[in-house]
């Protein structure tokens, strides 16, 4: 991941670039996940829902798409995760094409869906267990994780124990677990009170930044995204009433440097400017 | 027993408002769950003998609660005997019934195609009365073993499918589509994520299904057998013994009270998170 910017507030964001039709270009570090020319719909024969959206999210970076409800969010990540197949376009990891293929990049859906049937431990295990470990060998591999995904102490809880932010982080850690560079995150802390979601917002992106991890999240927060991300692509469009949603933008977001809370951050020169810029597409 | 495990979600979730008085509280409440309804049994059999005892009713028609438990006392050894052969069908049949209603549920779930098919016929198959069919299975398949098996098999494997239909289909399709990026094969999801998800459901088609078995059971005996305590139920009425009537007909509640007890336990070692969630 880039250093983070120098620090100087009244420099504000960078402008604006314009969505690149491939989105190789918009990323300053080698993509890991590309979307090229997506076109989809909900369901085969359907009406198009989202049209010729380009995106990219380099090794390490996080990236959000922001969008009102209903414009197409998860139709995206349904498409890029491989669990549909677009009407066109192209989804590559790390150059390879993975179009339709499920199971090649992490996703972690809207909800926690942890099982209730089975102990933490074992939730977090299933990505390893379905992959043809023993469960005493997932467990290996996931109980040292614990502690880095603050959940020490819960291995041996079932999931109606723990709170929403628990469950939340034993989401993470088992779509961590998946084992895959990149992870999909649909509306990550949209079930969280505020509190609780600025704490698991920088808890998720220093975790990020320190594995490695290609991050793109979906949030109709402007703020979620602007505080999280070093680039805001803006959807809209209106699918409902026949209009496909496009990518009308891709904001960058000047970083505060390193030790600045993100409650400090977000009275930013940088911040706001960012946020006038995303809101100004969306309206 | 099997009730108070149902019902005793309200008491938890009161307690969780006030947590002071919590444990208190929902000792109080259970203690009030067992001593009502015993006090009310109890009335009630006073009522009985008491109307028994004054002639309000006649002894020849009516015997009295304690000539009930005499009998049921004098002819204990006749009606364990009974009673082992009336349990060994209905476990039999129960099992064989949940097997086969385990079977039908999973390929149902399967192939829509046979969702279709048979959902209409499997419920058709439940508005057959059991007292129609068991002279003709006893017709069929002779005075032994086999047509009470069969009466019970086709009695209890109904609430089973039902129960495990309605579970498989309960599962969220978000859980399905996060198992299949995790690269899960459909055999792993049916026991990853719609085994358990089914299972409460399965435990209380079960529960309905135990009390069909011995009830199954007695109707098949009745029309034809060597024992069971069907047969002594036909043998003591031919000879106007209603005491007798009154004791067998206990047993076979205390059967299927005791048989519905198993099926609560084994819910209980089956779905350990339940637990954790009333707490």
């Amino acid at each position: 991941m880039r250093a983070p910017a120098d620090g100087d507030g009244k420099r504000g964001a960078a402008g604006r670039v314009p969505a690149a039709p491939a989105g190789a270009a918009s990323s300053d570090v080698a993509p890991a996940l590309e979307a090229e020319a997506l076109t989809l719909s909900w369901n085969a024969g359907d009406s198009v829902v989202v049209e010729d959206v380009s995106l990219s999210v380099g090794a390490g970076e996080v990236v959000c798409l922001v969008g009102r409800s209903g414009c197409g969010k998860t139709t995206i990540m349904h498409a890029l995760s491989g669990l549909s197949r677009p009407l066109s376009g192209r989804v590559l990891l790390h150059g390879h094409d993975v179009t339709g293929t499920p199971g090649r990049v992490s996703y972690m859906l809207q909800k926690d869906l942890l099982l209730p049937s089975k102990r933490i431990l074992d939730n977090v295990s299933l990505p390893l267990v379905l992959g043809g470990l023993s469960r005493e060998q997932a467990h290996e591999r996931a109980r040292p994780l614990f502690e880095r995904f603050g959940l020490k102490g819960t291995e041996r809880s079932w999931p109606s124990e723990l709170s929403g932010g628990m469950r939340q982080r034993a989401a993470f850690l088992r779509t961590y677990l998946m084992g895959n560079d990149v992870m999909l995150l649909d509306e990550p802390f949209s079930a969280l009170d505020a509190l609780t979601r600025s704490d698991m917002r920088s808890w998720y992106c220093d975790m990020a930044h320190e594995l490695g991890i290609a991050t793109l999240a979906i949030t109709h927060d402007v703020d979620e995204a602007v505080t999280m991300a070093r680039r805001v692509y803006v959807l809209a469009g209106n699918p409902a009433s026949g209009v496909p949603s496009r990518v009308e933008a891709e904001v960058r977001v000047e970083r505060p440097p390193a030790g600045v809370s993100a409650a400090d951050f977000a009275l930013t020169e940088g911040f706001l400017t960012a946020k006038r810029e995303v809101l100004s597409f969306l309206r | 027993m099997a009730q108070g495990y149902d019902s005793d979600q309200p008491a938890i979730k009161a307690s969780r408002r006030a947590p002071a008085s919590s444990a208190r509280h929902v000792r109080r409440r259970g203690l009030r769950r067992a001593v009502v309804p015993a006090a009310t049994v109890a009335g009630l059999l006073a009522l009985w003998q008491l109307a028994v005892v004054a002639g309000l009713i006649p002894n020849f028609l009516l015997p009295s609660p304690a000539q009930v438990v005499s009998a049921l006392v004098a002819d204990a050894p006749l009606l364990t005997s009974h009673a082992a052969t009336t349990l060994a069908e209905a476990a039999l049949g129960l099992l064989i019934g949940c097997a086969v209603g385990f079977a039908f549920a999973v390929l149902m779930d399967r192939f829509e195609m046979l969702y279709l098919a048979f959902s209409p016929l499997i419920t058709v198959s439940q508005t057959i009365p059991t007292v129609a069919v068991a002279p003709l299975l006893v017709l069929w398949f002779g005075y032994g073993l086999m047509p009470k098996v069969v009466l019970i098999v086709i009695t209890t494997f109904f609430p089973v499918t039902v129960s495990l239909v309605a579970g498989f289909r309960s599962v969220d399709p978000d859980m399905v589509d996060l198992m299949r990026t995790m690269n899960a094969t459909s055999a792993q999801v049916f026991w990853q994520v719609k085994i358990p998800a089914a299972a409460e459901q399965f435990f209380s088609g079960l529960r309905i299904s135990a009390t069909y078995a011995i009830v199954g059971a007695v109707i098949a005996e009745w029309l034809g057998g060597f024992s069971g305590l069907g047969v002594y139920m036909t043998r003591v009425r031919k000879s106007f013994s209603y005491d007798k009537m009154f004791a067998v007909i206990m047993l076979i509640s205390a059967l299927s009270l005791a048989l519905m007890g198993v099926v609560g336990v084994l819910q209980r070692i089956c779905m350990p998170w339940k637990r954790a969630e009333r707490n």
